[in-house]
């Protein structure tokens, strides 16, 4: 009985998920395998790192539209640190990391401080940071560097022909990272207060406006990050990378059956929300014979199924 | 009972912009007792209690608190004091566990700030204990009904050690055997050396309730009385501070002017409406100028009814007439081509527009009822407004002021101005006088009896019961969803509604 609405959201993700990839490994061979897996994790590394911080701002009953760009400025600033001005890589990523958290504290700052839609606050963000990322390179920057060689070495290997590399390793640290956040900390607990109902939670006296800037604090922190993984994942550094992934990150929280409407949902679902997009991606360049029109139109037939599968369950509970 | 003054205000001022809100407020709540803070809206009872727990700064006063100056910046510090709060909306958050909405905000944490959801468990529980109820700690909010979560709130008030207990309307939307259990955890608190401010629009809870009351009108404090042996008049003086016309009774000149129905034509013929689930079956018959009430228990119907006649929800069966026309059911707007228009109950939802001007929201059925493209000239809104702001005495800066900036009882008149602007023939009034004060309802009773003799008819609903005795010329008795009896003339008052509803238990 006991958090029903979330669990079924959370059932029809992993149903979902699962009969893709059912389908998917009765149809292909080779495609039941941990080196699959495995690959869906390391291909949807970034991704999956904003989609987690998207989730904690989503659940506040906010949104960030500047993620996408903030991930393509995060790289183009470690590509030109490292290549240009001849940091030490790891200097480069934090202050990188420092950047990200910075504007979003600062975003959050102002949506608190003004009262301003977050909506709009981001969308700013959108194009602020994606013309700071031209500001700092117009081109394309390769990275070549001993410090990337070595990160992109390592890796774990969980099965044959499987390996998790720094990005999907780094995607499932950030998972619990974010799910021990949500479950077990305050901070956790006040963003589903917010996101359940900002006044009350005022009222109960929780530190609504600290919550909320850390929230947008966080999520840049998680949007520099995943630009810094994919440096790694692309080897270079372009402000256009990341253009209109904002997108596809909500899509994946949204899939993953957190609701837009705040306070309910959790990183278990993103995490499944990401995964089901990374199997259709999978699923595509597995065959080969798919259309590229195939991935969008799937990914909003999706959704659109998703959120009308949430709507149905709220309203039962409002009819019960 | 001790006399022990645990809670005392004085002086408290508070102005927003031009307007006083709070002009010398002095409130002394003694520890175990029961004190009501009474006055109409706008007296000032809401702005006391934010400024007593800080969600308001006063400009001047002082609260002394067992004695020590106070002066919370927060809710949150005032809770910590010891001055926990109940609010009229139970705010809460629905999407957390019962135990999370005791807890929040004041869980212990540990070790890479990890939350002890066993304390909290535990604190959670005593409080839910204090107050004799069990509830399922992890069930989520929403799944419990009104009642049981004014409960965790009161369970959340009390989890500080409070000696101060603040609630603000507990009651409003509770209906009558929770409202007794909320009365015993009252007076469990009480015996418990608790000081209880109760603030509520139903005079027979103060009476029942309280010890001691304290009214404020205008944001003025008028008197501290005690509640033994108090006349209701006295204290409706006191609230009113002009004499108070008697409002029970029934005025003789409804009995005269139904006699003059009688042969007149029918308005509006309802026949065998119903739908499952809703109401099972509806006849009614209005005369022009004649007003029906429908009375009931909450669930009884009555509002149903209201839905299908006006056409927000469909029927499965029967007809609707209008002056001897077939209706087409179903549709509002058909209804309110054809001049049958329903002010709902919900006037927060349903009823106002709040970011729109008085005239906005007096114009909007006209314009509907005209079309959308016959706008009305703001001139002609400007004229309808004014019109009606002066037949209603509605309190406003002007017709352009914001809806959402007049008291309750403002608002209900403008919304009645809507309808009545779009010249209805048939009128549903659902809870015309939901949520207003006393002065403001014995002025929209004043309107509904000269709208009766402007020849309106009119179908009202009101769970005041007392209210349709003085309103209306007949009164539908409903139960379980079906009309199980009508009484006219004479016959019509409180006990013999209450005798019927009762005969059919």
């Amino acid at each position: 009985m006991k958090f029903s609405l979330q669990r079924n959201p959370l059932a029809a993700t992993i149903g979902v998920l699962l009969l893709l990839y059912g389908f998917a490994s009765s149809y292909y061979d080779g495609f039941f395998s941990l080196r699959i897996i495995a690959n869906l994790f390391t291909d949807s590394s970034f991704l999956g790192v904003s989609a987690l911080g998207m989730t904690v701002v989503i659940l506040s009953r906010g949104i960030d539209l500047s993620v996408g760009s903030v991930m393509g400025f995060t790289t183009v600033f470690v590509a030109h640190l490292v290549m240009v001005e001849g940091l030490p890589t790891p200097v480069a990523w934090g202050l990188a990391l420092i950047v990200g958290t910075l504007f979003g504290a600062f975003m959050g700052w102002l949506i608190v401080a003004y009262d301003l839609p977050a909506f709009l606050v981001t969308l700013a963000g959108l194009f602020f940071a994606k013309g700071m990322g031209y500001v700092v390179s117009d081109v394309s920057i390769g990275i070549r560097d001993s410090f990337y060689d070595a990160i992109l070495d390592f890796s774990i290997q969980i099965g044959p022909g499987a390996y998790l590399g720094a990005g999907a390793l780094s995607f499932i640290v950030f998972f619990f990272v974010v799910l021990y956040l949500l479950k077990w900390s305050r901070f956790g607990r006040y963003v589903y207060a917010v996101g359940g109902g900002e006044d009350s939670a005022r009222l109960m006296g929780l530190p609504v406006n600290g919550v909320k800037i850390g929230v947008y604090a966080f999520n840049g922190f998680c949007s520099a990050f995943a630009g810094i993984l994919m440096t790694l994942y692309m080897s270079s550094g372009n402000p256009l990378f990341g253009v209109g992934l904002e997108l596809e990150v909500i899509a994946a929280v949204v899939v993953g059956g957190t609701l837009l409407s705040g306070g309910v949902g959790g990183a278990t679902g993103t995490l499944l929300g990401v995964l089901t997009l990374a199997l259709i991606q999978g699923i595509m360049n597995y065959d080969g014979r798919f259309l590229p029109a195939v991935r969008p139109i799937s990914v909003g037939a999706l959704l659109l199924v998703f959120i009308l599968i949430q709507r149905f369950l709220v309203r039962g509970k409002e009819e019960s | 009972m001790t006399t022990e003054t645990i809670l005392r205000v004085t002086g408290l001022r508070k102005q927003f912009g031009p307007v006083k809100a709070l002009d010398g407020v002095s409130l002394e709540v003694r520890a175990g007792e029961i004190h009501s803070l009474l006055g109409e809206n706008g007296a000032g009872k809401s702005t006391t209690i934010k400024c007593i727990t800080g969600a308001y700064k006063a400009d001047a006063g002082e609260v002394l608190l067992d004695g020590v100056a106070i002066s919370p910046q927060s809710p949150r510090e005032a809770e910590q004091l010891g001055i926990g709060t109940v609010y009229q909306e139970v705010n809460l958050l629905p999407n957390l566990s019962v135990v999370e909405n005791i807890a929040l905000g004041r869980m212990k944490t540990g070790f890479l700030g990890r939350i002890d959801w066993k304390h909290s468990r535990v604190r959670a529980k005593a409080a839910l204990d204090k107050l004799g109820v069990s509830i399922d700690l992890d069930e989520k909010l929403s799944a419990l009904p009104v009642a049981l979560q004014q409960m965790v709130a009161l369970a959340r008030a009390l989890d500080v050690d409070s000696k101060v207990l603040i609630l603000d309307e507990p009651t409003a939307s509770l209906d009558e055997k929770e409202v007794e259990s909320l009365f015993q955890v009252m007076n469990r608190l009480r015996e418990s050396g608790i000081g209880i401010v109760f603030i509520t629009h139903f005079l027979e809870q103060v009476f029942r309730m309280s010890d001691r009351m304290t009214i404020l009108r205008n944001g003025k404090y008028v008197a501290t009385r005690e509640a033994k042996g108090l006349s209701r008049e006295a204290l409706l003086q006191d609230m009113l501070g002009k004499a108070f016309e008697e409002m029970q009774g029934r005025p003789g000149n409804l009995n005269t002017f139904s006699e003059g129905l009688s042969g007149k034509e029918n308005r509006l013929v309802v026949n065998g409406l119903g739908a499952p689930g809703k109401i099972k079956r509806l006849d009614l018959k209005l005369k022009p100028g004649e007003v029906v009430g429908l009375a009931g228990l909450l669930g009884s119907g009555r509002t149903e009814c209201a839905r299908l006649v006006f056409g927000i929800d469909g029927a499965t069966g029967g007809s609707i007439e209008l002056d001897g026309k077939a209706i087409r059911q179903g549709h509002p707007r058909t209804s309110i081509d054809e001049g049958i228009m329903l002010a709902s109950e919900d006037r927060k939802t349903e009823g106002i527009f709040p970011n729109l001007t008085v005239r906005e929201n007096m114009v909007v059925a006209l314009q509907t009822r005209r079309g959308f493209f016959k706008p009305i000239s703001k001139e002609e809104g400007d004229r309808i407004a004014r019109k009606y702001i002066d037949a209603f005495k509605i309190k406003t800066s002007g017709p352009e002021a914001k809806i959402s900036e007049l008291s309750g009882g403002n608002q209900q008149k403008v919304l009645l101005a809507r309808w009545l602007a779009a010249e209805p023939k048939a009128l549903i009034l659902d809870e015309p006088t939901r949520g207003i004060d006393i002065g403001a309802r014995a002025e929209i009773e004043k309107l509904i009896e000269s709208l009766s003799r402007e020849g309106l008819s009119i179908l009202m609903i009101s769970s005041e019961m007392d209210e349709e005795v003085r309103c209306c010329h007949r009164v539908l008795i409903l139960r379980d969803r079906e009309v199980i009896g009508e009484l006219s003339g004479d016959d019509v008052s409180e006990s013999e509604i209450v005798k019927l509803i009762a005969a059919h238990a």
